[in-house]
């Protein structure tokens, strides 16, 4: 089991679109047996889908993807998956909560069946356990609900590791150690590199840079849906690894630099409930903060906490004025998708819009019609429904809901997501002149080339604020350098 | 042409085809005879169905696990307690009424304290307290069989050029409903919260507290239509809600009201209370015994409510 | 350890201890009560109550509630005192439609995405209706060999209990013990984790309600042989009963988290409520009432648990 040249899994020109937005741009890469490849990008890289399409939860638009040499992107999905000993651990957990952990192993073996099958069940994932973990207290019989996030996540390590009747060939780690403790990921390490030493293959995604420099043979960086770097991991350091994710398109003009004075007006004062020192998040009348980081860091809870704090009174939080919340994922936190066009965008404005106790209906039509002229949402008629416009502009609807309202702080949760890029220049334009006309944004985003837009901008890692940057220190690089975990 | 089009396309047009073939079918068969005699106690009963079925609907647009399942008790127990209050007296009328108002808005001030508080799913809980609320109105009127206010009885059984007058108050309200459903920020509330309750708070809209009065609501409604009943059938009876809790639900999501919530239609709600009292009349003149006439309308309902709501399982 | 076993048995330790207190407080209001006798007339009732609970945790258990349950417990009762008496091989096939019917109730509200309570509630129309149709007024006569089940005299302690002991263990090494059993329950806890290990989730619900059927079958014939005779409206009850038996036990509405023993537990405590309240002279108006007020109490108390649990966490 020593080549490490056996090719395992190859992608060919593998290329995924989500309609407009194209995630993967044609990737090509390979992994061997016998080695562990680390996988590092930065938001919206195009990881995530990748592995999607490895594990079979995704299947490619174009390009082919062989296993052991055959060609099986015709007839590929989870089940094909399993039998050739592909297994994934994602970051949002797969298990069943009101199951035992024995239990949970039996889902993925359909052949642990017949009588004592739980005897069997509990001895093959307490003793990868064992092997993984050594000196975890977590019993086979428990609940997986009963457990801690840390042991849902070891429990969901050993379970992707666990063999019956196929073996395991690849497994994909995505972000493994976001809640183990040291001793736990450093055991998680060690057993991957046994793992790999075994014959197995392993990609690793994590934002810790250190863990992909010390465990990893090869590491592959993936930038704008595509493969920019492919190295062994002795050719990089933390500083050129976090350099080749960064952006090509190097800063271009920035916006031009407004005095957003130090003595305007305090809108917002305010900690993320996991910060634990004495930085806090400040925005002044007329002023575009960013939050930058990696994605799911604590940014989207750090909005919801400034807008639930203007409503009710919150330890740690002191904010002046209304606030209105501009969704990003617009069809779980924005749209109501049995309404028109219209009714989606006056949602936020209807006790302006009422005579007496009544919605007046021609005011109400007149704000739709204004907004539609003013943000350029492209539709014939503003009572269609809203479900008839493309993402773009129903995202414009939710800019336009935020924006009409008389809400003087205006909160955006990584609101471009899947935009394209007109309708973007088009709303930047619209934040400039609203923030100079004295409203304050903050502005959560996962797209680099968005924080030049804003005047200083916090970074988030694990929850906290780690970092801020202002004016002309904010450059990708130094957000790239604070979002991952670059300290040894 | 296109005004017919656009009338084809509302979502209450089923019910009130149904309610016309139906009728077609009972006057088919008697050959003309009480064909608008039919009509006249359909419209009488169809009344009551419509009144609880306003209140249940506000609750079903919601979301998906709200109903309000305490509708019977609250029927009994309004209409147990007002009698009493009344007692066959014209001058308590208005008293009457507020207190028959009062006893659905504490249901549905108790039923929401169960959910908001306790954290029990809507239908466990209006199920539970619908049993504390039925017991009370036993032990309340033991025995005692209440004539209503003559007043009152004559109001409800009122029918002018066959109409019964009480219906023709029951589609004002309607109106009324639907006003407020559509023209108010209540309403819209209501039906946001049944689309996307998360994008509704982030939208800033006051979620609890338009659930909570959205629950005394449908509370109001059953303790009013308790009332009525009473009226209309001479004094409060202990089972006069159990055949509501059904009609309610089906009377919702037959008139065209989404059972996924977000979605609501008030003028439905008449052509679908028509239907089902069409529907028993028609199997009563057709001679079927009361074995079959409860199968058929359970079979039909559920038969349209899986053709008019069923959606794909998503995922 | 010790400390971890409590808290995974917590589930089934509430249940356990409602019931030995509420037996406690029988024993104390009614001594006599502690005999082979009177113990058979306390729990007699309790073996089809455990049985329609039984059946309402099966529905529980993929996140869906019967409301006809008590109808169709009826409809079997109706044709166990008729034709299963009179003609078995008619009385037979009734009683297995009826078990098919509840997997196609339960395949209707998977393919369509019905809300149960929805099609529950009409089923309880026709369950109720057809009962109706089979024995229009009270009466019949249960087949014998029913009746000689039910009242068979066994060593020791009452048939009621061995019943009860051995539905437990059945339940629980079948649903929770199992490896088919885990599969099924995942249904509840994370649909979609458990189709994407390739299991048809379908298939799964529909399983589980046939079962619910199946028991339910059971509740009614055990029923009619103790009552001897049947009757459309003997146990419209059942449905909260049930629903109420699965709860006090220690199961909940959604997540798939039940206990086939906590649930038997729980149907016996309620059937020694209702003695017990009898004892106490509660006015029989309010017989129902305390059940419902139990029902209440009992998730109270639990959500008191919980919070005081995820304080000490």
């Amino acid at each position: 089991m020593q080549s490490t040249d056996r090719t395992l899994v190859e992608f060919d020109g593998v290329a995924k679109s989500f309609g407009a937005v194209k995630a993967l741009a044609g990737v090509s890469l390979s992994i061997g047996a016998g080695q562990c490849l680390g996988l590092v990008g930065h938001n919206g890289a195009g990881k995530s889908t990748l592995m999607n399409i490895l594990a079979g939860t995704l299947s490619a638009s174009a390009g082919r993807f062989l296993v052991s040499g055959e060609d099986v992107s015709e007839r590929y999905g989870v089940t094909a998956a399993n039998r050739l000993g592909i297994r994934c651990v994602f970051q949002e957990l797969s298990l069943c909560p009101n199951r035992s952990v024995a239990e949970n192993a039996r889902i993925m073996h359909p052949s642990l069946k017949g009588i004592c099958w739980r005897r069997r069940a509990a001895t093959l994932i307490g003793g990868m356990l064992d092997t993984i973990f050594p000196g975890h207290d977590i019993d086979p019989s428990q609940l997986v609900g009963d457990l801690s996030i840390a042991r849902r996540q070891m429990v969901e390590i050993a379970r992707a590791f666990s063999a019956t009747d196929t073996p395991v060939r690849l497994v994909i780690l995505d972000e493994p150690t976001s809640s183990l403790d040291g001793v736990l990921a450093g055991q998680l390490l060690a057993f991957v590199r046994d793992f790999v030493a075994g014959g197995g293959a392993v990609i690793l995604i994590s934002h810790l840079l250190n863990e992909i420099l010390t465990t990893a043979d090869r590491v592959v960086v993936m930038r704008d849906g595509g493969v920019v770097a492919d190295r062994p991991a002795s050719g990089f350091t933390q500083i050129t690894l976090v350099e080749s994710m960064g952006s090509v398109a190097q800063e271009q003009a920035r916006r031009e630099q407004r005095s957003a004075s130090l003595t305007a007006e305090l809108k917002i004062s305010a900690a993320p409930a996991m910060q634990g020192d004495a930085t806090t998040l400040v925005a002044r009348r007329g002023e575009v903060i960013g939050l930058a980081g990696l994605g799911g860091h604590g940014q989207t809870e750090m909005l919801v906490r400034i807008f639930q704090g203007q409503r009710k009174a919150q330890a740690g939080i002191t904010v002046s004025g209304n606030t209105a919340m501009v969704a990003g994922d617009r069809q779980s936190d924005g749209l109501f998708p049995l309404w028109s066009i219209c009714e989606n965008a006056t949602i936020g404005s209807l006790a302006r819009l009422t005579r007496g106790w009544l919605i007046d209906p021609r005011a109400e039509t007149r704000m739709g019609e204004e907004w539609k002229q003013k943000i350029g949402i492209r539709t014939p008629d503003m009572a269609n429904p809203i479900l008839s416009l493309s993402g773009g502009n129903q995202q414009k609807v939710l800019f336009a809901r935020a924006l009409g309202s008389d809400a003087d702080i205006i909160l955006m949760d990584d609101p471009m997501r899947g935009v394209d890029i007109g309708t973007k220049q088009e709303v930047y334009g619209m934040l400039r002149q609203e923030a100079a006309a004295g409203r304050t944004f903050i502005w959560y985003t996962t797209e680099m080339d968005e924080l030049k837009h804003c005047d200083r901008v916090y970074v988030f890692r694990n929850g906290r604020i780690v970092d801020e940057l202002s004016g002309d220190s904010i450059s990708g690089e130094r957000v790239l350098h604070s979002s991952f975990e670059t300290a040894a | 042409m296109t005004a017919l089009r656009h009338l084809l396309r509302k979502p209450w047009i089923g019910a009130y085809a149904g309610a016309l073939a139906i009728w077609l079918a009972t006057v088919a068969f008697t050959e003309g005879q009480g064909g608008g005699g039919v009509l006249t106690a359909a419209l009488s009963f169809a009344t009551f169905s419509v009144l609880v079925a306003i209140g249940q609907m506000y609750v079903i647009t919601l979301g998906p696990g709200n109903v309000d399942l305490s509708i019977p008790a609250t029927m009994t127990l309004a209409g147990a307690v007002s009698m009493k209050v009344m007692d066959g007296n014209n001058a308590m009328i208005v008293p009457g009424l507020a207190i028959a108002l009062g006893c659905g808005a504490g249901v549905g001030v108790f039923n929401y304290g169960l959910i908001r508080l306790l954290r029990i799913p809507p239908i466990i809980a209006t199920l539970s307290s619908s049993f504390l609320f039925l017991s009370a109105a036993i032990s309340y009127s033991r025995g005692l069989r209440i004539k209503p206010p003559p007043l009152l009885a004559d109001f409800t059984t009122w029918i002018v050029w066959g109409v019964p007058v009480l219906a023709v108050a029951g589609m004002v309200l309607t109106f009324v409903m639907s006003v407020i459903l559509h023209r108010t920020i209540f309403g819209r509330t209501v039906t946001a919260i049944g689309q996307n309750a998360r994008a509704a708070r982030l939208a800033g809209l006051p979620v609890d507290r338009v659930r909570f009065a959205t629950y005394v609501m449908c509370g109001m409604f059953a303790g009013l239509t308790g009332y009525l009943v009473s009226g209309f059938s001479g004094g409060a009876a202990l089972n006069m809600g159990a055949e509501y809790l059904l009609a309610s639900i089906a009377v919702v999501v037959i008139g065209g009201t989404s059972v996924a919530g977000g979605f609501a239609n008030l003028p439905g709600l008449w052509g679908a209370a028509m239907l089902l009292f069409l529907l028993v009349t028609m199997l009563n003149t057709y001679g079927f015994g009361a074995g079959i006439r409860m199968v058929l309308t359970g079979v039909i309902i559920i038969a349209v409510i899986a053709v008019a709501s069923g959606r794909r399982p998503s995922g | 350890m010790p400390a971890s076993i409590i808290a995974r048995n917590a589930r089934i330790l509430l249940p356990m201890l409602s019931f030995v207190a509420i037996l406690l407080a029988v024993f104390w209001l009614q001594p006599r009560a502690m005999s082979y006798v009177g113990l058979n007339l306390l729990l007699n009732l309790a073996l089809p109550i455990a049985f329609a609970t039984i059946a309402q945790m099966f529905v529980i258990t993929v996140n869906d509630l019967d409301l006809s349950l008590g109808a169709y417990v009826g409809f079997v009762a109706c044709v166990a005192a008729t034709w299963l008496a009179e003609q078995p091989l008619l009385g037979m096939a009734a009683l297995a439609g009826g078990v098919l019917v509840y997997a196609a109730v339960g395949a209707l509200i998977h393919l369509r995405n019905l809300p149960s309570i929805v099609v529950t509630l009409g089923m309880s129309f026709v369950w109720l209706g057809l009962a109706i149709l089979v024995l229009p007024t009270p009466g019949g006569k249960a087949p014998d060999w029913l009746r000689a089940l039910m009242t068979w005299k066994t060593p020791l302690v009452p048939f009621t209990i061995y019943a009860l002991l051995a539905l437990a263990v059945v339940v629980h090494l079948g649903l929770m013990r199992s490896a088919q059993g885990a599969v099924l329950r995942g249904v509840g806890g994370n649909p979609r984790s458990v189709e994407r290990a390739g299991w048809s989730l379908l298939k799964a619900k529909m399983i589980m309600f046939a079962f619910a059927g199946l028991f339910g079958m059971f509740s009614g014939l055990s029923l009619v042989g103790l009552t001897t005779s049947g009757d459309a409206n003997i146990a419209l009850r059942y449905t909260l009963l049930s629903i109420a038996g699965v709860i006090l036990g220690g199961g909940e509405f959604t997540g798939g988290r039940i206990s086939p023993i906590g649930a038997v537990i729980g149907a016996m405590t309620l059937t020694l409520a209702g003695s017990f309240l009898s004892f106490l002279r509660l006015d029989p108006d309010w017989q129902i009432g305390a059940q419902g007020a139990i029902l209440i109490l009992v998730l109270a108390l639990r959500v008191i648990i919980n919070r005081a649990e995820a304080r000490g966490l």
